[in-house]
């Protein structure tokens, strides 16, 4: 499947690496292009001392294959991949990874940044944050 | 057979609970207001049945899952 939620930190490079070593084949693409999220520590003026991501165990995963479906019918794609975390994470740990292969640059460009704005409009992800003085949901993104 | 409602995050804590079971129910918005004794919906309420996304008039058949959620915010840091 091109797409994972993980309960545990990730390295976005390694993920990255691995899966185009399982799954593409060399000489065949000549663009790579990737998006990584990671947290930051501060949020609307306050310190975000942690996060607790939430998801919907089934059609979180669903929708992200959905996205990546779409993609690949939407443009010339060799392949692409989204991991996702859940959990309690900390500031700069990776939240999300896209990745898009193709032959050529426009596609795998484009293709990324519809995976990422898709994923954060539809697949079922909640953010709560952790501040010095208790918590708080986040509502809703920021623009992209 | 049953119907089955679940709510997530912030609906979960404002509900009570995460899960209910239920006899029957027409429609999602009826489902709804069985799972919460009469809460009334907030207006940003996003509906699943068997998770997919559907409207709170949408049917609710026998076996169903049905699920209530705020807006999503996954993807990287948001506001």
């Amino acid at each position: 499947m091109p797409s994972e939620i993980r309960t545990e930190a990730f390295d976005p490079w390694q993920e990255t690496q691995q899966y185009q070593q399982n799954h593409l084949t060399n000489g065949k693409y000549g663009a790579t292009a990737s998006f990584v999220g990671t947290m930051r520590d501060f949020n609307q003026g306050d310190d975000v001392t942690s996060m607790t991501l939430e998801h919907y165990p089934g059609m979180t995963e669903s929708y992200l294959n959905k996205i990546c479906d779409e993609a690949k019918a939407r443009w010339d794609l060799l392949d692409c991949l989204i991991v996702h975390r859940v959990g309690e994470i900390f500031p700069n740990d990776p939240i999300v990874l896209t990745v898009v292969w193709s032959a050529h640059r426009k596609e795998s460009f484009e293709a990324c940044r519809y995976l990422m704005e898709e994923l954060k409009s539809r697949a079922p992800f909640w953010k709560k944050e952790g501040l010095s003085e208790g918590h708080r949901w986040v509502d809703k993104n920021t623009p992209g | 057979m049953s119907i089955t409602v679940k709510f997530f995050a912030r609906l979960r804590e404002q509900v009570g609970k995460g899960d209910a079971s239920l006899d029957t129910a027409d429609n999602v918005q009826s489902a709804w207001d069985q799972a919460t004794d009469g809460m009334s919906m907030p207006s940003n309420t996003l509906c699943a049945i068997n998770m997919e996304y559907v409207d709170a008039q949408a049917n609710v058949n026998d076996g169903d899952e049905v699920a209530f959620f705020p807006p999503v915010t996954g993807g990287s840091h948001a506001q």
